[in-house]
């Protein structure tokens, strides 16, 4: 019975560094934002760090076991702070100077602190907090940064969102009735001697709010349309940071009620094929980029889910979707800020002809999505072989059947994206933005995306090694 | 040592990629010299090499990768991949050396095909089934962006097919690769750890499953009927040094692909599959000969005879699998012909594409009936196309035959039926006889007035793939005394 908040250090410094942009940008005058914007990635390198620290002592509980700190939360919590950061410099391109930047990247650590306690919560009630404070920043950011177009993508996401976070809630406080508990630990053994349908309803029910969070069928309506109708940066920071505490939290719960009835891995295992199938046919047609991103999102968190089949089963499982959730959140990023570089293209065909007059950005774009799809040696290709040995393993070979035939349906739509902007430029091709101005900054994410990417996917063994090191049973 | 070879065109394509001043010139030099430093490099690896013994490599590397999986960076040479390795130098230097006169974006062209030079030496040299995986779709990626980029005619649209048909092929692949591990104790993704535990050996329905999922990726590649569809329009509408490079050295891919994974690590299951694989041979012989008789594309000709010679390889190798008592010297004589066929075919085939390149680039059409009588204008052109042609279609005294000879040699003793593939060499001798006889032979007519004959580069190009088919051809124990021993332990290893 110990409090040890030393422990939740990462979140602390993300929060109050939330909190103290939030005050200081009001007395900060609107050419000086940009102080703020330090701050911000201050806080966030602060919570990586610490993160890191962390990972290298023991897994250890705090406040009386609500809460774990081992290899998948401080991985999550590394992940999610810098992907932040990544984010914070595609913001600098579409918010610097405008009216709500510093209420935005408050909004930001808010959000990415709900995500790091969602990634660590071994306590339902937890949980529920860290759905709530990661969600309702992000309403606030879609509709923020979104303009006109973003209002209607914001009350999706909100009502999606509000929807999901009673049906998470309603099922919590079914696990409840029935066990009189709330941690984890107490629940394996608990639920096993409850009813199992209405053990079916409370665990279904709570899989389908982090499923809205993550992005997954059946709660993934609101992804493509929040990509696209929202501002670059919103639409950066939710079809990536969220899905790194929701998958781990998916994780944690599957660990729980799957040791007893391994029939909640199959659930998972159709979870995951559904998304890969959905997510990829449906980005098929797109025209606009933003929004053929968000369906491919959908189709990734399908990949993600494919790893939580083997747990329990597979020693690769944990090591796997934490390392595809790296992997995936760096090229996830590399892709979204080549749009953010060129905010005006808003039709894959205007991409025409880019190769020869923005080569380095041509070039973190097809980095980006050849990683998305999973060329080796790009770091995605780790993750995606790695989960897919891992569901092999774990007794699920069709999953890998699976990820191999979505592998191919996706490389379609990517290739149709940079087989454009490699192909010969049209006449008009001056209608192709220049680089420079504040459009320099999300090119130069891009390319440390990219460059990001390749290096993960080189080095993996050195990343592996950390994350597998101990693997919570 | 063979890191340098692998990586060495590597670092110089990045480098040439990433400096915007390079000027034209200067990067159609960089892509010559280092391919003649690769074929220097290969050439003293050839003279320190001494043939490791069974299982064994030489050259040995090995670099812990992920060791989370049992993947590491892991290479080597034996006999089965020096003679590709050599046979790939020496391809992308004729290449290097055709491409000297090309002004469409000289230094990307460089930086891409040295992409590939890299990649391509790579997939012969692993040792790791993931390493290996790694080389063999970057090397899709690149051919890729060689189609679409200096591709002529429906270019776009058929480098598309081929990224999507090979990519399925490299996903099948990864499939069985994924579970060779699973299935592995301890597991792993080594190749020669794979070798010497067997795993599926007591296990036929998980060992057809797998077999099947590395075949079919192969098979893509190699590629063999039914996978064959994205192979015609691929050359028909690639550079003349993109269809030398898919033919001769990423269709090997394939072929190595069965010797060096496969076979010794799936024994039992390819013993068991060996009837289904030798039938999908003898088809790709008859049908890639038939398919090539009837085309008026002279490009599309050769595509398809790349399908029947692809076929000897899968037949003798389908052989390979019928154990029967008494035969391993049978067997190890088809092992050998097909190595030899490979790398024949790799020189051959890659002149023959460069030769009808040229047709592109003088007359822009590949139709065999817009020219007639082109030996007058052109001689030194008909007679490298004439020697090519021979060649190919299997004449004593030069490559193809000690190839065929082989093949057939060896797989008749243990599959008599292979008889019934005989006459895919003599419909391959019908259409190269019809095709020189249309081009060249007659008055001189139609495009044919006028067409410059072969100069200085071209000539320097071309020449030299055929001399090496010739020397082959003529001094055999160059090549064989590589191959050899190589292929007896891969028959005593399909044997266990």
């Amino acid at each position: 019975m110990q409090m040890q908040p030393m422990l939740l250090l990462p979140e602390i410094i993300t929060f109050v560094g939330g909190l103290s942009v939030l005050l200081g940008g009001s007395f900060i005058a609107r050419h000086r934002q940009w102080i703020t914007r330090i701050a911000t990635a201050v806080a966030l390198l602060g919570a990586a760090f610490t993160a890191a620290l962390a990972m290298a002592g023991p897994p250890q509980t705090a406040f009386s076991d609500t809460f774990a700190v081992d290899t998948a939360t401080s991985a999550a919590r590394v992940i999610a702070a810098l992907t932040t950061l990544l984010i914070l410099g595609v913001a600098s391109g579409e918010l610097a100077g405008a009216p709500r930047e510093s209420d935005t990247y408050a909004l930001l650590l808010f959000a990415t602190t709900g995500v790091m306690i969602l990634a660590g919560a071994t306590d339902l009630l937890v949980l529920i907090a860290g759905f709530l404070l990661a969600s309702i920043p992000l309403y606030a950011i879609v509709g923020l940064t979104g303009g006109a177009a973003g209002a209607e993508a914001a009350m999706k996401t909100y009502f999606l969102g509000a929807l999901s976070g009673i049906v998470l809630m309603l099922g919590v406080t079914v696990l409840y009735a029935l066990t009189g508990d709330t941690g984890y630990t107490r629940l394996t053994q608990a639920l096993t001697e409850a009813p199992s349908a209405v053990v079916g309803v409370g665990v279904l029910s709570v899989l389908a709010g982090l499923l809205f969070k993550a992005g997954g069928i059946p709660a993934h309506f609101w992804v493509p349309d929040a990509a696209q109708g929202t501002g670059v940066t919103a639409a950066t920071f939710l079809t990536t940071v969220p899905k790194v505490g929701a998958v781990v939290a998916i994780y944690r719960l599957l660990t729980t009620v799957s040791a007893e009835n391994h029939s909640w891995l199959t659930v998972i295992a159709v979870l995951a094929a559904a998304s890969m199938f959905l997510g990829n046919l449906a980005a098929y047609w797109q025209r606009d980029p933003r929004r053929l991103l968000g369906w491919s999102t959908v189709a990734q968190v399908g990949f993600l889910l494919v790893p939580i089949a083997a747990t329990g089963r597979s020693d690769l499982a944990l090591p796997s979707m934490l390392f595809y959730l790296g992997a995936y959140a760096l090229a996830n990023i590399g892709a979204f800020a080549v749009t953010a570089a060129l905010p005006t293209l808003r039709e894959v065909t205007a991409y025409r002809g880019l190769a020869k007059f923005r080569p380095g950005l041509a070039m973190a774009l097809l980095v980006s999505l050849l990683s998305l799809i999973g060329i080796p040696p790009l770091a995605v290709f780790v993750g995606k072989f790695t989960t897919a040995t891992a569901a092999w393993d774990g007794g699920y070979g069709w999953l890998a059947l699976v990820v191999m035939l979505n592998t191919l349906l996706s490389l379609f739509y990517y290739l149709r994206w940079f087989g454009t902007v490699f192909s010969r430029p049209s006449t008009n091709a001056a209608s192709l933005p220049s680089s420079g101005g504040a459009t320099r900054w999300p090119a130069t994410i891009a390319v440390i995306a990219a460059v990001g990417s390749l290096g993960l996917g080189i080095s993996a063994g050195f990343f592996w090694d950390v994350l597998a090191r101990s693997i919570p049973s | 040592m063979l890191s340098l070879i692998v990586f060495l065109p590597l670092v110089i394509a990045t480098v040439v990629a990433l400096v915007p001043g390079i000027r034209p010139a200067a990067a159609r030099w960089v892509w010559v010299v280092i391919s003649a430093a690769e074929v220097v490099l290969v050439g003293i690896l050839w003279v320190g090499y001494e043939d490791p013994g069974p299982n064994k490599l030489a050259f040995d590397e090995q670099v812990p990768w992920i060791p989370g999986v049992n993947s590491s960076y892991h290479v080597g040479v034996d006999g089965l991949s020096l003679p590709l390795l050599a046979m790939t130098t020496v391809i992308f230097l004729a290449a290097a050396i055709y491409a000297l006169k090309n002004s469409d974006r000289p230094r990307t062209q460089t930086a891409l095909f040295l992409f590939l030079e890299g990649v391509s030496l790579g997939v012969f040299v692993s040792a790791d089934l993931i390493v290996f995986f790694v080389f063999f779709d970057l090397s899709i990626v690149g051919m890729y962006f060689v189609i679409a980029g200096w591709g002529h005619g429906n270019a776009a649209r058929s480098a598309l097919k081929f990224f999507l048909y090979t990519f399925l092929g490299s996903l099948a692949l990864l499939l069985g690769f994924i579970g060779l591990y699973v299935f592995s104790d301890p597991h792993t993704f080594d190749i020669l750890e794979l070798v010497a535990s067997t795993p599926l050996k007591n296990d036929p329905v998980a060992g057809g499953v797998v077999l099947t999922a590395i075949v079919v990726g192969l098979a893509v590649k190699t590629p063999t009927v039914p996978f064959h569809t994205w192979l015609p329009p691929a050359h028909t509408d690639a550079p003349a040094t993109g269809s030398a490079v898919l033919a001769g050295v990423l269709l090997k891919m394939g072929t190595y692909g069965f010797v060096r994974i496969a076979m010794p690590i799936l024994p039992e299951a390819w013993q068991n599959w060996a009837w289904p694989i030798i039938i999908v041979g003898m088809v790709s012989v008859l049908y890639g000969a038939l398919v090539a008789l009837a085309q008026s594309n002279l490009k599309r000709m050769i595509a398809y005879t790349s399908v029947n010679h692809m076929g000897y390889i899968i037949l003798a190798l389908g052989a390979v699998g019928l154990v029967i008592d008494d035969t391993a010297q049978a067997r190890s004589v088809a092992v050998t012909g097909a190595i030899v066929q490979m790398v024949s075919h790799g020189l051959i085939t890659a002149a023959l594409f460069l030769l009808a390149g040229l047709m592109q680039s003088r007359a822009q059409t590949y139709d065999m009936d817009s020219y007639g009588g082109l030996a007058a204008p052109a001689p030194r052109f008909a007679a490298l196309f004439a020697i090519a042609s021979f060649a190919s279609l299997g004449l004593p005294g030069l490559s193809g035959f000690i190839a065929e000879f082989q093949i057939f040699a060896g797989s008749i003793a243990v599959a008599p039926i292979a008889v019934l593939a005989l006459p895919g060499i003599l419909i391959t001798a019908a259409l190269f006889l019809r095709a020189l006889q249309r081009v060249f032979a007659g008055p001189t007519q139609g495009l044919s007035i006028g067409f410059a004959d072969l100069h200085g580069r071209e000539l320097w190009s071309i020449a030299p793939l055929l001399a090496l088919s010739l020397l082959i051809g003529i001094v055999p124990q160059t090549i064989l005394g590589v191959i050899e021993p190589a292929s007896a332990v891969l028959v005593n290893i399909v044997g266990r």
